[in-house]
């Protein structure tokens, strides 16, 4: 299995799918913390869900579905933060645009009349199947998410965490609502690559509530997650080239694991903090 | 901020400015040409159709404690955020620090409702408090050795430095609040602005909780807008009270404002209030006149438990 790994590893494309993966990991690390923390898994499953739908779309007029999946979830986006942002009809707003969403999807599929290879691997990831030109706009995805968190992070921070003070001290709260939007469309379409639009979960949410377990250090937490997300992909990534059986299973195993772990310790650091008198 | 707050309140469009107080004596403790730290100036402030208070002028100097008072859904919150520039008033003035309402004036600080963080965000107190350092601005937002400074000495104010690092969703109501006095403050401001800071805090944190905002007060001539359901706790540092009913209101000193003719004016039924034991009760004829006091209203003299004398000169 090693040999094969080694092997491998001297592809050119399997260098490319590492890379992605770093990126992606990244991403979804930073993510998934304002995720756990904003209560937004369901917009998450939303956002991919059309993303699919606007993949199938693209394929259908012969253009790349990456671009099309970016392009359903954005919108998705939008949508969203346009009809509601308030926890009560959020709910029900996102559930409304993924059913209508994917309806859209159930129709392109059948209009798809090929057989739906490309489709199918959108499901359950293929990040073996990404092109090298989507592998540059994911790369420019990924930049750009990393770089527009980076910008907001401070305030987005205040606004998920203590949204009544944060409003009242001049943070745009409903603005910053509407940007995290964007850049959560534009990480799921980033992990969809690897895990697929089914197992969108385990890369946005998995990290993200794992770190909330084991610390209470906001900085540390986002470091943990990007750990965690980073551990599962590559650690994913390289297991699925050692024993070709499929990369999301791997992640998905990987990032379940992970949080059990955490869930196991949390009582120890738990008795560790009440012994320093904290 | 709690929209509850202005659901029921039948105000009546145009309440003509009822029940004034007489006008706060001017020129007690203030610098001459100090700007007030608020003024309102025939305020209106309105829902779409729905008029929550109408033209109601007041000013307070800098350095008073003002608690704003009312039953649920008199616009109470509403007031706050006038103030805090969030919701535009439907007609008249109001000027802050001399100036129009503005967001994020950093010279407002805001405590708010104890609402109980989630058992497992991850934040501590000291994160808390540093996000009212820079949590508005944009970036990452590395706190500068001067700001972490800064955040010790808010923490050090409140006596909070104890529990500074333990998760916030663990600590006590009352932990929780002083550490919103010290995110609230850490920025310096001149006015601070209270939304019913002590709901859901026990007997022994709501008075510490006021003793601390009260102290701030006077020791730096900071001004205190407290908005309050229960004014028990506050009424030893409130130097001036607004009360707000149905759209009505009457503002002043807190002793011109709790009389019996003041209150019966503004709830427009007979009201009573009494002055028993040093504490000032208000009593209404609940039924009959329509009157809906929501509970009664229980306040201690401001002179602090020495009886029915009443202290004009002002507190200060």
């Amino acid at each position: 299995m090693i040999d094969q790994l080694v092997h491998l590893l001297g592809y050119s494309f399997v260098q490319n799918m590492l890379v992605a993966g770093v990126l992606v990991a990244v991403v979804a690390g930073l993510v998934s913390r304002f995720v756990v923390a904003r209560s937004m898994s369901f917009a998450v499953h939303a956002l991919a869900e059309v993303g699919f739908t606007g993949s199938v779309g693209f394929l259908l007029l012969g253009l790349s579905p990456v671009l099309g999946l970016l392009t359903g979830s954005m919108v998705t986006a939008l949508v969203i933060g346009g009809m509601g942002l308030r926890i009560r009809e959020r709910d029900s707003v996102v559930g409304l645009v993924m059913a209508f969403g994917l309806g859209l999807g159930v129709l392109f599929l059948s209009l798809y009349n090929r057989y739906a290879t490309e489709a199918i691997a959108l499901l359950f990831g293929a990040i073996t199947s990404v092109s090298s030109g989507d592998l540059v706009l994911l790369v420019v995805v990924a930049i750009v998410t990393i770089a527009g968190l980076g910008i907001m992070y401070r305030p987005l921070t205040f606004a998920t965490v203590d949204p009544v003070v944060a409003e009242a001290r001049g943070v745009p709260v409903r603005l910053i609502s509407i940007l995290f939007l964007l850049l959560l469309a534009a990480a799921v379409a980033e992990a969809v690559q690897v895990v697929g639009v089914l197992l969108i979960l385990t890369l946005l949410i998995t990290p993200g509530a794992t770190a909330e377990r084991l610390t209470a250090h906001p900085g540390q937490a986002t470091l943990v997650s990007v750990v965690i997300a980073l551990l599962a992909t590559e650690g994913g990534i390289v297991l699925a080239l050692m024993t070709s059986e499929p990369v999301s299973f791997f992640v998905t195993t990987i990032a379940f694991f992970c949080y059990v772990s955490a869930r196991l310790v949390e009582p120890v650091t738990d008795r560790l903090r009440a012994a320093r008198g904290q | 901020m709690n929209a509850d707050d202005n659901r029921h309140a039948p105000a009546p469009a145009h309440a003509p400015a009822p029940a004034h107080a007489p006008a706060p004596a001017a020129a007690d403790n203030r610098a001459p040409d100090e700007e007030p730290a608020m003024c309102f100036d025939r305020a209106t402030l309105a829902y779409g159709d729905r008029v929550v208070w109408s033209e109601l002028s007041m000013t307070v100097p800098q350095g008073e404690f003002l608690a704003v008072l009312g039953p649920n859904g008199s616009g109470k919150t509403s007031l706050l955020r006038a103030l805090l520039g969030l919701t535009p008033l439907a007609g008249g003035a109001l000027d802050v620090l001399g100036k129009p309402p503005r967001r994020g004036n950093p010279d407002i600080g805001y405590v708010p409702q104890h609402a109980g963080f989630d058992r497992d965000v991850p934040l501590r107190g000291r994160d808390l408090v540093g996000l009212g350092v820079n949590g508005h601005r944009w970036g990452f937002g590395r706190l500068s050795r001067a700001d972490k400074m800064r955040v010790e000495t808010a923490l050090d104010d409140v006596q909070a430095r104890r529990y500074a690092d333990a998760p916030i969703g663990r600590l006590s109501g009352g932990e929780q609040q002083r550490l919103r006095i010290a995110q609230a403050l850490v920025g310096n401001p001149r006015l601070l602005l209270c939304d019913e800071p002590l709901a859901s805090l026990d007997m022994r944190y709501q008075q510490e909780i006021t003793e601390l905002i009260g102290d701030w007060s006077r020791q730096r001539r900071g001004t205190v807008v407290f908005v309050t359901h229960d004014v028990n706790p506050v009424l030893s540092y409130a130097s001036r009270v607004v009360f707000v009913v149905d759209g009505r209101w009457a503002a002043g000193r807190t002793d011109d404002v709790l009389t019996t003719e003041t209150m019966s004016g503004l709830y427009q039924a007979p009201v009573e209030v009494l002055r028993v034991k040093g504490r000032i009760v208000v009593v209404g004829e609940a039924s009959g006149a329509g009157l809906d006091l929501d509970e009664p209203h229980h306040f201690p003299a401001p002179t602090g438990g020495h009886g029915a004398h009443v202290d004009r000169g002002g507190h200060a």
